[in-house]
């Protein structure tokens, strides 16, 4: 598997270069939330608001009324968290063209509590003229600005950093209300969102092996969900569907497919995995992975109940993915 | 020159006893409503809109339009109030209220300067309407969303940070409200238009002392303002907030490299002595007793 990094850093700069209206909006986590070399480029589109969420995304509002294009940009859980109601006010209501990028989302940090955006897709989908998206590869992050700037109103993007896999082609776009189709299959519909594609992808190859036919969805645009591809393919899982998602079971992917077979009465067996209404804590990626149920063999153990068989897979058989070291010089910090 | 002089503070003083006659008389008509913010800030407005502002001009005065939906997709034919302050042009002011509790001394004041047609005001708090009690940003002059205090100021840095890129000459001015200073994000915005150079942003604070509770001592201190604002990185002028020769002159101030912030001390009872005795819930007047409304009734010739 192809390793990238520091794909937004490098990518931003190139991306805005003909883009004089695009300007970034920093809270004192520059190299944290790789917009260092934008601000090397461009000193003068590069906005230092300090660590004041709250007056930034007002102010964001207010740049955007003005023809320029913000792009906000901070660990995930100071934008929703911290300044909800200025973006409800500010941003939202208005239907600006604020492009919010949310870093560290879900248990992808050690930070703990604190750091660690469990209910942003959950809370952000919930406001009106709101648009969320989810990048899981290098190919997502890559490919996401132009998707959220083909939108016009405010976007939330849950963003990767680091060092990153490329699942997808790089020819292949990252395209707003479109799932990537990962594999075809009958007996199950797997729908994973963000970083538990790569975990999915495992225990689907090693399903597959034993005889279970599954077809696997890349969700990367969590509202609107309307996806006519999705939704036939939820329709049509012979024995059920499974949702896979770093973050909570409460609001976000899992919830929105329910919501999705209920209201279109598409009478199918759901199981979500994901946080189930806790907070996390600081540890590893894989240490809590396998906490709060969202690595391959959770997700194996989720096609057997359903399929009410057992495979005998063990975490052997369950190819190896890549783990990004927690000191990396991709990284600014251990975060 | 004499006679210009004349002119103006003549204008401008007619427009303030307007200002708290309309709010006093809707008021009592619709036994309730904003009057204390009129009393302490009816020579602010005033003065902003017939001498400190350059707005465009409208053609007479607009009578407010239906509520136009929410923003959104779907919704063609939003529009914000702005049409009330005229054509947007990079050399003209902006003005931008933020505590939208004042809408309706706004209206009445856009009234007072010829900008929105007198029945407009019977439209106030009428469903379906824009003249909303607690303004957003389809009621007349209004363009954004403030009311949640502590975020007007924050869009209006905004603002300003986008026209001084695009170099535009006119100024962005907020009326703000002594009770934001309590607010987080108002001393944030301030840090961020100091930290920017956003001299082109200019403040009239009306400090009137009161807040929805009572008296602001007994709620939450914010002085020394003067000495604060000045050390978040302000040009700071305190002010009698009726003095119209005062207010004007610091609406003709030169930018000075820093935001510019006029604290008008003003009395929430001014023009209106008989509003005394509520004290300290000067807030909202709601009449307690049909005596209590014939007194005000009797009160509008008065004024």
């Amino acid at each position: 598997m192809k390793i990238l990094s520091r794909v937004h850093a490098k990518n931003l700069v190139e991306w805005a270069r003909e883009r004089p209206e695009a300007l970034v909006l920093s809270a004192d986590l520059t190299s944290s939330t790789e917009i260092d070399l934008f601000r090397d480029a461009y000193p003068d589109r590069f906005l230092s608001m300090g660590i004041a969420e709250q007056n930034m995304l007002s102010f964001a509002g207010g740049i955007a009324r003005e023809g320029f294009l913000p792009l906000v940009h901070t660990f995930a859980v100071f934008i929703y968290r911290r300044a909800y109601d200025q973006i409800a006010m500010s941003v939202a209501y208005p239907n600006l063209p604020v492009k919010m990028f949310g870093f560290l989302p879900g248990i992808t940090t050690p930070g703990g509590a604190t750091h660690q955006a469990l209910e942003d897709i959950s809370v952000m989908r919930s406001l009106p003229n709101m648009t969320v998206l989810e990048t899981g590869d290098a190919t997502d992050v890559l490919t996401v600005l132009d998707a959220a700037v083909s939108i016009p109103g405010p976007v939330y993007v849950r963003m990767l950093r680091g060092e990153i896999p490329e699942l997808f082609d790089e020819k292949n776009p990252l395209l707003p209300g479109k799932a990537r189709v990962i594999s075809r299959g009958t007996d199950i519909t797997l729908l994973s969102s963000g970083i538990c594609t790569e975990e999915a992808m495992r225990a689907s190859r090693a399903l597959a092996a034993c005889g279970v036919s599954i077809e696997h969805l890349h969700i990367t645009t969590l509202k609107p969900f309307d996806d006519p591809e999705t939704i036939a393919s939820i329709a049509k899982a012979d024995r059920g569907v499974i949702t896979m998602e770093n973050h909570t079971i409460t609001g976000g992917l899992g919830t929105i497919v329910a919501e999705t077979i209920a209201e279109r009465g598409l009478g199918r067996k759901l199981v979500r995995l994901g946080l189930r209404d806790t907070f996390a804590h600081g540890a590893s990626l894989p240490y809590l992975k396998k906490e709060y149920g969202l690595d391959a063999m959770s997700l194996v153990k989720a096609v057997e109940s359903i399929l009410e068989a057992s495979f005998d897979i063990t975490e052997k058989d369950l190819a190896d993915i890549y783990l990004a070291p927690v000191h990396s010089e991709a990284k600014a910090e251990a975060l | 020159m004499e006679t210009d002089n004349l002119k103006w503070r003549d204008a401008v003083t007619r427009s303030a006893r307007g200002i708290r006659r309309r709010v006093l008389e809707h008021t009592v008509k619709n036994n309730g409503g904003y009057l204390s913010q009129a009393c302490s800030s009816a020579e602010i407005f005033s003065t902003l809109y017939l001498k400190v502002l350059n707005l465009g001009p409208v053609d007479g005065p607009i009578k407010p339009p239906k509520f136009p939906g929410v923003p959104g997709a779907g919704n063609k034919s939003y529009k914000t109030g702005a049409e009330f302050h005229g054509e947007k042009a990079p050399d003209r002011d902006r003005l931008y209220l933020s505590p939208s509790q004042y809408s309706l001394v706004l209206y009445a004041a856009l009234i007072e300067a010829g900008r929105m047609d007198e029945a407009g005001l019977d439209e106030f708090n009428r469903d379906g309407g824009v003249v909303e009690m607690i303004g957003a940003e389809h009621s007349p002059g209004m363009e954004i969303m403030t009311g949640s205090l502590g975020q007007g100021i924050s869009q209006a840095a905004g603002i300003a940070m986008g026209r001084k890129l695009k170099g535009e000459q006119g100024r962005t001015v907020v009326f703000l409200s002594d009770g934001e200073f309590q607010i987080g994000q108002t001393w944030e915005a301030f840090q961020a238009m100091a930290w920017h150079g956003l001299s082109n942003i200019l403040v009239y604070a009306d400090i009137n002392g009161y807040q929805c509770d009572g008296k602001m001592l007994s709620v939450m201190n914010i002085e020394p303002l003067h000495s604060r604002l000045e050390a978040f990185g302000m040009r700071v002028f305190r002010i009698d907030g009726h003095d119209i020769d005062s207010l004007a002159e610091c609406g003709a101030k030169p930018a000075d490299g820093r935001p510019t912030v006029v604290l008008c001390d003003t009395d929430p009872c001014r023009g209106m002595e008989f509003l005394r005795p509520r004290g300290p819930k000067y807030h909202y007047v709601r009449f307690t007793s049909p005596e209590e409304r014939a007194l005000y009734e009797k009160a509008i010739l008065e004024i």
